[in-house]
């Protein structure tokens, strides 16, 4: 988006500067939405200021109901309706959910780390890591994200919205990359003191740069091949 | 004052106003002080204390700013910080938001309602002091190190007992409950207040908007308020025994917090808005100088936002993982309340344009709150929208959102309102310079301390996070942040001072000094204890526009009750639709019990989180005792059933008209109670959706003897209350006192073989959820009991005395309803715990 070239949006942390097609969806709606609200919010306060500074035209409104049904039930559907029909139609684009996906990563949360394990497509655990999560470049990936202790959030700002990471429950995600870092991803949830620290990096390589990644980061113990969480 | 009516004497006239202040009068020094139960008094006091703990919570974040306002930087520490962002929040919502508006009310509303006083002066001098004594509770965690450091939404499990050990969660969640016995009283004497103690004359079509707003924001707390109180219950009741309703381990879902707790929490933003939206409702036809437009529409949307409320609260839980179709409901649910509200900003543009605006200091914090809340309310719809929601959840955008809310739906209406009813406290009118430019420092310094972090968040500033990188480049907007805040702080204790002030130095006024139309604006300054000496009639939505006699009128003691019989406070109560006189109800003078009563309260809830649950339970028999004597002396045996309200018009007194005060209170009581029941209920039902086994492997299902054999004996307790009621309605004395005592035993004995049908199959309530959530239903239901069961006890007493009587049935009326509603609670009860699970 042009606005998204400032400057003052990009940023290793920017939802306004979108590296794959879900963060740029989302980007894309902010700014429409941006643009409507500032619209009319300019409209309210420029009544308000009509009504309140009219000079010398002491005239009151000739039928004042029409501007309660027009700004109160017909003006709000509309809006509303168009933003439904916007979100539905980048819904897809959003989720993920049309794509195929080959690459799986189950992601745990802990007080104060990501724990990353990496399956291919027979679902067997091929790499691990810590704190660090490797992703191939213009390939989905579906996150599979619990949590060890507390309630955690999984959140890639430049990749696409968050997902809690909560004790008991599997919550999935697909997010796509589809520029180099730095994208760095961080916890959204208050989990305890450090919170604020709860960080990882996000490496994207090319295909095959991520499989030599993988090969590289073989699980310690070959036990870790358990079933999926 | 006013002059001698020609029907009166003029001596008797002074006579009948110096019995007038004198009865409705506080008593001189600290004992006066202590007892005193008249709504103004207690209305001012909520709006004193919420000020006090809105600069305490203040200053809290002044800390947060500067912690936040470079980065790496160490003003707190990581501990200081969790705590102070805790407590900021909390103090807020419970200790400033809700109370101040309480307070608002409390103070207001007899007097727009023209009535004297609240039909409960005692509930609510006791509501203010948990409110006072839980804001203590709450604090006095400072002294003990162990402050409430979790997140004002607490959740499970990093409150838990595992995660937070100390009694850090404990101090939050038995504090913020106290505090809110506070607004779930408020609830009750503003439904009860609204509906039926409205000058005659006044029907539906013409209460004041305000007053509809707190109607409907009453309701909304009678159901709102409960699923957190339940939730507060049910955690502390797992730290404190190790039930198991949140861990995962042991068959709990941390997701039910979440749920129980937004609620809570989504209805409680309107109720928080909704009240001062009806400020703004008042303020803005004195200041366009005609009626408002759209009375009805705004009363409608109203009430569809009271409703659409309760529709909202997954939107907080976007990022939980909820299936999408359900969640798109919910988004169409959020963004749904943007037309009622619509409807209510363009009703009062409407009326500023039609009519002749006149921009007094009231009107412009109206100004600034339509700047501010329309943005907080379009940002409101960019959440509620779920890609984007997924983004800027829990970052700093919603930080910006909440505040623009919250200060622009509750602060600058409250400020305007402030400014606009200080004349009836002060008798004087505001100064016109030093509370401008207080304006425009809140004004600027809040919009240039909340705009930017809309843009924090979306370069990736997690909310709470007590400090951030530089990589993340969001210093330099922190820094205005910060440097903004401090201006608006500046403002905020200019406004106080410049408040206080008045009270002081401020121009003289006469009565109704903006010209206003509604009933309040018809009481002479200084405001007398009493309001108004004889009840006002209306005819009109403004009844001071229609007819400004009725000022002078109301303010004479020749009209309705304008003569003190006996020595007690009365009341006129109307007909809750058609605001005919309907009776005259006495209500209490000064007292100590509702001081009293809220310290027992205070020494139990001590006892309990200092773990010393035998000493806390024998603190429930000063407490009982408070509670009963405060019964005791709700009525008399000789009071009058018929009263002359005027010389020919003759009314039944509260112990024997049937919309009694008393009764309606009991109606409003049991449908928060019901919620509370309605929230346990969902919990079952909610843990069973997520368990794999109900019950679960080594819990049984029990033998069907016992369980039928403590519905038989339920059965047998509700027979001996119907009796019971009917002997009382027939003076049947002996009977009467019979039937009620075998209702009490039966009670008792119910609870008793209750308990051993569920111990013989669940075993222990730690065992697991399921045992946690069914001996929870039963003991929650087994409190109802033993209280039916001590009003049986009292009722036998009152009967015996003569107290409760074929003429005076009011006290019976409510004992046999409270009782049916136990045994129809107990059957809904029954049939989950013992019916649901051989058919699940």
């Amino acid at each position: 988006m042009l606005a998204c070239t400032l400057a003052a949006c990009s940023g290793p942390f920017s939802t306004l500067d979108p590296a794959g097609p879900a963060a740029e969806a989302i980007a894309r709606t902010w700014w429409l939405m941006f643009a409507g609200a500032g619209l009319i919010w300019l409209l309210v306060m420029a009544l308000v200021l009509w009504a309140l500074h009219r000079g010398h035209d002491t005239r009151a409104l000739a039928h004042p109901h029409r501007l309660i049904v027009g700004g109160g039930l017909v003006l709000p559907p509309l809006v509303l309706a168009a933003l439904l029909v916007h979100g539905t139609l980048s819904s897809d684009r959003i989720t993920g959910s049309g794509e195929p996906v080959a690459d799986r990563v189950d992601v745990t949360a802990a007080r104060w780390q990501w724990r990353f394990r990496y399956r291919d497509a027979d679902g067997r655990v091929v790499a691990e890591s810590v704190d660090e999560l490797a992703l191939p470049r213009g390939r989905t990936v579906e996150f599979r994200i619990t949590s060890a202790d507390v309630i955690h959030s999984f959140w890639i700002p430049r990749l696409g919205g968050k997902i809690d990471a909560i004790p008991g429950r599997v919550n999935r995600l697909r997010l796509r990359a589809d520029e180099d870092g730095p994208m760095p991803g961080q916890c959204a949830e208050y989990c305890g003191l450090e919170h604020a620290h709860m960080r990882f990096e996000v490496q994207v390589r090319d295909a095959a740069a991520h499989a030599a990644w993988l090969a590289a980061n073989r699980p310690v113990a070959p036990a870790a091949t358990g079933a999926a969480p | 004052m006013s002059t001698a009516p020609a029907s009166l004497d003029a001596g008797v006239h002074e006579a009948r106003l110096r019995e007038l202040d004198e009865v409705w009068g506080t008593k001189p020094g600290l004992r006066g002080q202590l007892t005193a139960v008249n709504h103004t008094t207690v209305g001012l006091r909520f709006i004193v204390t919420g000020f006090a703990f809105m600069l305490v919570g203040g200053l809290l974040s002044m800390f947060i700013r500067l912690q936040l306002a470079w980065f790496d930087s160490e003003v707190l520490d990581p501990q200081r910080y969790a705590e102070f962002v805790t407590m900021h929040g909390t103090t807020m919502m419970f200790l400033f938001a809700v109370p101040i508006m309480e307070g608002f009310a409390i103070y207001l509303i007899p007097k727009m309602l023209g009535a004297r006083d609240l039909p409960f002066p005692r509930l609510s001098a006791f509501g203010y002091w948990c409110y006072l004594f839980g804001g203590l509770f709450l604090y006095s965690s400072f002294l003990f190190d162990a402050v409430p450091d979790a997140g004002w939404f607490m959740y499970v499990p990093l409150s838990d007992a595992t995660w937070s050990p100390g009694l850090n969660a404990d101090f939050w969640l038995i504090g913020v409950t106290f505090a809110e016995v506070a607004a779930v009283v408020a609830a009750v004497e503003m439904i009860v207040a609204i509906l039926i103690t409205r000058a005659p004359g006044m029907d539906l079509r013409r209460i004041p908007l305000f007053a509809w707003a707190m109607l409907v924001t009453a309701f909304m707390i009678a159901f709102g308020f409960p699923p957190l109180i339940l939730a507060s219950i049910l955690l502390e009741i797992q730290r404190a025994f190790d039930f198991a309703f949140f861990e995962v381990a042991r068959g709990g879902d941390p997701l039910l917090w979440q749920h129980l707790f937004w609620l809570f929490g989504h209805p409680e933003v309107y109720i928080i808005f909704l009240p001062a939206a009806g400020v703004v409702s008042m303020i803005i036809p004195t200041f366009a100088r005609r009626p408002i437009v759209g009375y009805s529409w705004i009363v409608l949307a109203q009430v569809a936002v009271g409703f659409l409320s309760f529709g909202l609260w997954v939107h907080h839980m976007f990022a939980v993982g909820i299936p999408l179709l359900a969640l798109a409901l919910f988004s169409a649910a959020s963004m749904a309340v943007a037309i009622p509200m619509g409807i209510q900003v363009f009703a009062w543009i409407a009326t500023l344009w039609s009519g002749r605006p006149w921009l007094r200091v009231p009107m412009l914090y109206l100004v600034g709150f339509f700047f501010v809340f329309v943005l907080g309310g379009l940002t409101g719809v960019m959440l509620a929208m779920m890609p984007f929601n997924w983004q800027v959840h829990d970052t700093h955008f919603v930080v910006a959102h909440l505040h623009y809310v919250l200060i622009g739906g509750l602060m600058f209406p409250l400020f305007a309102g402030l400014y606009y009813w200080l004349p009836l406290a002060s008798g004087r009118t505001p100064s016109e310079t030093l509370s401008r430019t207080a304006f425009w420092l809140v004004f600027i310094g809040f919009n240039l301390a909340f705009l930017p972090m809309h843009l924090t968040g979306m370069l990736g500033m997690p909310r709470r996070v007590y400090t951030y990188s530089e990589e993340m480049g969001v210093h330099w907007l922190n820094l205005l942040s910060t440097a903004a805040g401090f201006v608006l702080a500046i403002g905020i204790v200019a406004i106080l001072v410049d408040v206080a002030l008045s009270f002081r130095h401020g121009p003289r006024t006469a009565r109704n000094p903006w010209n206003g139309g509604t009933l309040e604006w018809a009481i002479p300054f200084p405001v007398p204890l009493y309001n108004f000496a004889s009840v006002p009639v209306v005819g009109d939505r403004d009844p001071l526009w229609q007819r400004p006699e009725i000022a002078d009128a109301s303010a004479r003691a020749d009209g309705m009750l304008g003569e003190v019989r006996d020595g007690q406070r009365e009341i006129l109560c109307t007909g809750l639709l058609s605001g005919e006189p309907e009776q005259v109800v006495r209500i209490s003078n000064s007292t100590w019990l509702p001081l009293l009563a809220a310290l027992s309260l205070a020494a139990l809830l001590t006892c309990f989180i200092a773990k010393a649950y035998a000493v806390a339970a024998v603190m429930l028999v000063p407490l009982l005792g408070l509670l009963g004597a405060w019964a005791w002396t709700s009525g008399h045996r000789h009071a009058p059933t018929h009263l002359d309200v005027t010389a020919d018009l003759r009314l039944p007194t509260q112990y024997a008209a049937r919309n009694a005060p008393g009764w309606w209170a009991l109606v409003v009581s049991l449908l928060i109670d019901g919620s509370l029941f309605a929230s346990l209920v969902f919990s079952y039902f909610y843990l069973w959706l997520g368990a794999d086994a109900w019950p679960p492997a080594g819990i049984a299902t029990g033998s069907w003897g016992p369980q039928l054999l403590a519905l038989g004996v339920l059965g047998v307790a509700a027979g001996a209350v119907q009796f019971a009621m009917r002997a009382v309605r027939r003076d049947a004395r002996a009977t009467a006192i019979t039937a009620w005592l075998l209702a009490a035993v039966a009670g008792l004995a119910f609870v008793a073989v209750h308990g051993w049908a569920l111990w013989v199959p669940v075993g222990p309530p730690q065992a697991h959820a399921y045992a946690s959530v069914v001996w929870t239903l039963a003991g929650f239901h087994a409190v109802h009991v033993l209280v039916a069961v001590l009003f049986a006890t009292f009722l036998a007493a009152r009967v015996h005395r003569g107290y409760a009587s074929a003429a005076r049935p009011l006290d019976a009326r409510v004992a046999a309803g409270l009782w049916r509603y136990t045994v129809g609670q107990g059957l809904v009860a029954w049939a989950v715990v013992h019916l649901f699970p051989r058919f699940a």
